[in-house]
């Protein structure tokens, strides 16, 4: 048998299938208001009862009415899903219980509240992730939102009610979603509030008085109202692409945005969001590093300020280069940008003036076409980075100092000893040689400190006149202010090159445990080697405790070579991870409670395992994660990679199976074969010879030994087939058959044993060609005609019938014999089963060979009697095509 | 027999592992007057054709030494000495390689004597100097390949291009088996090997036009599996 390499079209249908499904994400409808108590959960309900109506599947996964009765009206006849109760700090709290709601799988949940934050421990910090894994699995959900919740105005309403917003809500969820604005005028609004139908907790109440000003409200109304307009515009656009074909943003514009670990950036990214949108184009926030390596606390708020970014829906691109303006202008003009947007700088200091001022003068100079947008940047809470760098240096630089201090009173009292020979100014090279030799050794705040000091102690100690700071010679007063000048640069150059080399080392780690783990993964062949490996490398280079779970037969299990085992719960972060293909746990969004971080192992199309990584107690600095994921992406391939060999090698392994058991099944089929072909040549040419000489008994020997010889010869030939079929190498090589001709060849083929017989044929008219195996359905048919003349009396009909139904071929074979009793028809099907008073010569294989060849084509054989009497066996047989159109040259 | 006897000169050799299947083969083909070699395996017999000049040759395709389909290249590649081959049922694929590869017939084991001499007959009687006659007589049809005029009962049939095609290629080879993708590559070219569904729609509609009864064709015989056959003017009688 060929194999049959063609992809099941089964298999195939159901990928495309399970594509689809993924990629039917739910829609999201959010009733969004202006500020609390505009009725946007009234709205929210009303429109649920309408869909209820026309028949929608839907729940409340958690709806909040506060007790309001007109609300609560509403709910009535929704179906509700019991909410998760859980205690934090002595308090009882509930929250959306999504994992109820996952199951529950109904076409349409009902969210309250978008922006709201999540009890600690919950599965995500915020309700809007909730949301949007609800969405992923194809549930639409309704919510409500208030404006000022929405990441992008949270600034513009900062500035208009005082207070910072701390709910926020990205607005690249928004950008799919379906707005429906629940308006109120101010002044009922303020009404409301005075009759008490405006819902606030009770804290909240003195803040509420100074909130709901009609100015403050105005203010609020027109953002959300302006926030809507902006997003119908964009549907509008949208569709009008969708119906014209025309390619994308046409305005052309672009922007970009400077990101860097200041916390002024968070600012400008907004800025730049709301311009963007104002404009309706695509937007990137861009990161250039250089070789100057950001403390711990930089680098968290750079990570943050492009988490920002990519929830506000901005492309973030990480670039290098030593001249920030000049990587910016390069990825502008890679992705054809229009506007840069950078920040105009609060200027504290002169070097600060200095260092920005050459930013913009030469973002101007080289920016061409490009347009330069410099926005004032506000502070929001947290330090500069630089001051905190200084302040960092200090702390961890304290023993320096000490050195610094001790080098100098020694090399101090060895130039008290060189003064009695030389000249007042030799001590003073001596001491810049100290300070250069300890430049080789000590930050830039010791060294500095030694510049200056040792000026100091020259100035006081050995330059005339000594024991006091004055100078009163031009010339030592030039040295001296030289002096202090060379210390300084000094200082300065030692510690930006050792700042470069800082940064070249950990770069060069970085490449280095890459290698390191690429070259362990090349020799790596099977899937525990990978896996050793990796929890080896990551223990090594993390000093950590790493585990890899990978799916087993239907559920995780942590690989035996981690170096940890997970607990239940860190096992089911695992599993989150995993089935959503996101990192979570530790410094994640995705349950960020755990004590590890799990990161999914993805290939291209499917996450193959997790790393997970203790972190219990530890820092994971951007470079690190990077690093992490890095090696999560390598091993993924690798495993990829080896699964794909194995799978291979598996398949070898079939075929070589498939390659012997053949050579076996041939040998065996030849040797019987061999001696029977043998009897049945002599015998034939015996009877040749014989024919002329009548009725005799020689001649009755001689037809009898050639009866049995044949019969010898289809039971060998069915043994074979009942072994091929047992050991499933029957794979039928489909092609485009006439299946009336195979009925009439497959009838003239057997005109020996139907003799004596009516066969009567029926073909529906202009059947079409049918995808068959010709041979395995010519021996199946033939096996079920020769099944049927033995078990019917000789002389007696028998009919074929054969039609197309749409997606099916056809068979039936109708005989007039004594059909079959009821209690023997479900076994008749069965190897080896013959039925009681079967006439001899049977081996009761060829029923169980016709339908192990139909089965092998996908097909069902059936077996009835039929009403006026005698048997019917009905075969389908499946037809996923139509023949291609013929033309008729 | 008595018509066969006549032909002592014609040379049979038989290439077959199997010594009691050479031994029947012999007897029975020297029983029928003609000259049987016998050779063992598959070199033997290539070595046996170049020496004893067989007018036909039976070759077994499970051979010990050699692939059958390889035996029948090496002898195409200086003679074309029509070959039969004796297959089993299961091997499908080997006879048809086999036919593809310039075989002129098969039989398949276990046959009867009968069997076997028709189809030897049938090729050495095709493999005679065919005459320069250009009209070919099957019953009641009559295709005459000068003229391009194909008449079934004297009445003119009206062909297409592919039909008369198809119809050509089988009066030339009536007789001998033709593959699918002998008949593919001759009539559609050679890279519509696998367009099978043609073929099967223009043989039933050359069916429909020159057999009495389409359904049980006389002239153009289905091969399972394999292809079709036409068959010969003495054939039919």
């Amino acid at each position: 048998m060929i194999e049959n390499d063609r992809p099941n079209p089964d298999a195939l249908l159901a990928a495309i299938q399970s594509d689809d499904a993924r990629k039917k994400r739910g829609r999201l409808k959010v009733f969004l208001g202006m500020c609390p108590g505009v009725g946007k959960t009234f709205a929210m309900l009303e429109a649920a009862q309408r869909e209820l109506k026309n028949g929608r599947d839907l729940v409340i996964g958690y709806v909040e009415t506060h007790g309001r009765k007109e609300t609560d009206a509403l709910t009535v006849g929704l179906p509700l899903v019991p909410r998760k109760h859980s205690e934090h700090s002595g308090l009882q709290l509930t929250e959306m219980d999504l994992d109820a709601v996952l199951v529950r799988r109904p076409q349409l949940a009902l969210v309250d509240e978008l922006a709201h934050t999540n009890v600690p421990g919950s599965r995500h910090p915020k309700r809007w992730q909730d949301v949007n894994e609800l969405l992923d699995a194809g549930i639409d959900v309704f919510t409500t939102l208030n404006v000022q919740h929405l990441e992008s105005r949270a600034d513009t309403v900062r500035q208009i009610i005082g207070t910072e917003i701390r709910e926020t809500v990205p607005d690249s969820l928004l950008d799919a979603a379906e707005l429906e604005l629940v308006d109120l005028p101010p002044m009922e609004l303020i009404v409301r509030l005075r009759q008490g139908k405006v819902y606030l907790p009770e804290r909240a109440v003195s803040a509420a008085q100074n909130f709901f000003r009609e100015s403050n409200l105005t203010a609020l109304r027109e953002l959300s109202l302006r926030l809507v307009a902006d997003h119908v515009s964009v549907d509008t656009q949208e569709f009008h692409r969708t119906q014209t074909g025309a390619g994308a943003w046409k305005t052309g514009h672009r922007l970009m945005v400077a990101v860097s670990a200041s916390p002024l950036s968070e600012s400008l990214i907004r800025w730049t969001r709301r311009m963007a949108d104002s404009l309706h184009c695509p937007w990137l926030a861009v990161h250039v590093e250089n070789s100057h390596p950001l403390d711990e606390a930089a680098q968290s708020r750079l990570g943050k300020n492009l988490a920002l970014a990519r929830t506000l829906g901005a492309e973030v691109i990480d670039t290098v280069d030593e001249n920030l303006a000049r990587g910016l202008l390069r990825i502008a003009q890679q992705n054809n940008v229009s506007q840069i947007v950078v920040g105009k700088p609060a200027v504290a200091n002169f070097f600060e003036w200095f260092r920005a001022g050459k930013l913009l003068r030469q973002l101007t100079r080289d920016s061409g076409d490009v347009d330069l947008q410099v926005v004032r940047a506000e502070k929001t809470g947290a330090s500069s980075p630089r001051r905190s760098r200084w302040r960092m240096n200090f702390e961890f630089g304290w023993k320096q100092y000490a050195v610094a201090a001790g080098v100098l009173a020694a090399v101090g009292l060895l130039n008290a000893l060189l003064i009695q020979f030389t000249g007042p100014r030799v001590p003073g090279f001596v001491f810049l040689l100290a300070v250069v030799l300890l430049a080789l050794f000590l930050g830039r705040g010791p060294v500095l400190f030694a510049g200056a000091a040792s000026a100091l102690v020259w100035d006081y100690f050995f330059l005339p006149p000594r024991f006091t700071f004055i100078i009163n010679n031009t010339e030592d007063g030039i040295l001296f202010g030289l002096y202090f000048v060379v210390a300084i640069v000094l200082g300065q150059l030692v510690a930006r090159i050792r700042a470069q080399e800082l940064a070249e080392r950990q770069r060069e780690e970085r490449s280095t445990a890459l290698y390191h783990l690429t070259r362990e993964f090349a020799q790596a062949g099977t899937r525990d080697e990978v896996v050793w490996q990796l929890v080896a490398e990551v223990s090594r280079v993390f000093q950590t405790n790493a585990a890899v779970v990978l799916p087993g037969k239907n559920l995780l299990a942590v690989h035996p070579d981690s170096s940890f085992l997970l607990t239940e719960k860190e096992l089911h972060v695992a599993e989150w991870a995993f089935l959503n293909r996101q990192a979570a746990g530790k410094f994640t969004d995705n349950l960020p409670g755990a004590e590890s971080l799990h990161l999914p192992l993805m290939t291209e199309s499917a996450a193959v395992g997790i790393l997970s990584v203790n972190l219990a107690g530890k820092t994971l600095s951007l470079a690190r994660r990077d690093l992490l994921e890095a090696y999560a992406r390598q091993s993924a391939l690798v495993l990829d990679r080896v699964a794909l060999r194995a799978a291979g090698e598996q398949g070898k392994l079939v075929a070589e199976s498939e390659r012997l058991s053949n050579a076996l099944l041939n040998s065996i089929s030849h040797e019987l074969r061999t001696p029977l072909a043998a009897i049945i040549s002599a015998t034939s040419a015996l009877a040749e010879i014989k024919k002329s000489d009548g009725d005799n008994l020689e001649n009755k020997m001689v037809a009898e030994i050639q009866e049995a010889s044949a019969r010898l010869n289809r039971l060998f030939g069915n043994l074979l087939d009942v072994t091929r079929l047992e050991s499933g190498h029957v794979r039928p090589k489909l092609d485009w058959c006439d299946v009336g001709d195979l009925v009439q060849t497959t009838v003239r083929l057997l005109e020996h044993e139907l003799s004596g017989r009516e066969i009567k044929i029926e073909i529906e008219e202009k059947i079409p060609l049918a995808k068959l195996d010709f041979t395995l359905m010519q021996q199946a048919l033939s096996n079920l005609l020769l099944n049927v003349a033995v078990h019917t009396p000789a002389g007696t009909p028998i009919s074929l019938q054969v039609r197309h139904e749409t997606g099916w071929l056809v068979l039936n074979v109708a005989d007039s014999g004594p059909g079959l009793s009821p209690e023997l028809l479900p076994r008749i099907f069965d190897k080896f089963f013959r039925a009681p008073n079967a006439p001899a010569g049977g081996s009761g294989l060829g029923l169980a060979i016709v339908k192990g060849f139909v089965e092998a084509h996908g097909g069902q054989i059936t077996a009835a009697n039929r009403p006026g009497g005698g048997a019917i066996f009905t075969i389908r047989i499946p037809q996923r095509e139509l023949p291609p159109e013929e033309k008729l040259a | 027999m008595n018509q066969t006897s006549k032909k002592t000169s014609t040379v049979v050799l038989v290439i077959d592992d199997e010594p009691q299947i050479r031994r029947l083969l012999r007897v029975t083909l020297e029983a029928n007057g003609y000259k049987v070699f016998a050779a063992e395996t598959g070199n033997d017999g290539i070595v046996q054709a170049a020496q004893c000049h067989p007018n036909v040759i039976l070759l077994d395709l499970g051979l010990p030494d050699l692939e059958g389909v390889e035996v029948l290249k090496r002898l195409r590649e200086w003679s074309l000495v029509p070959v039969i081959i004796l297959s089993v049922r299961d091997h499908e694929n080997d006879k048809i390689a086999a036919l593809d590869a310039g075989a002129d017939d098969f039989v398949t084991k276990p046959f009867s004597s009968g069997e076997l001499l028709a189809r030897l007959r049938t090729t050495l009687r095709r493999s005679q100097p065919q005459s320069a006659e250009t009209v070919f007589r099957a019953g009641k049809i009559e295709v005459d390949l000068s003229a391009r005029i194909v008449r079934k009962n004297g009445q003119e049939v009206k062909l297409t291009p592919t039909e008369y095609s198809l119809l050509r290629l089988f009066v030339t080879h009536a007789g001998k088996v033709l593959t699918h993708r002998q008949l593919l590559v001759e009539v559609w070219g050679p890279t519509a090997v696998d367009q099978t569904h043609s073929l099967r729609v223009h043989i039933a509609h050359l069916r429909d036009k020159l057999e009495d009864d389409a359904a049980q064709p006389k002239f153009i015989i289905t091969e399972p599996a394999v292809g079709y056959r036409a068959v010969r003017l003495d054939e039919l009688f």
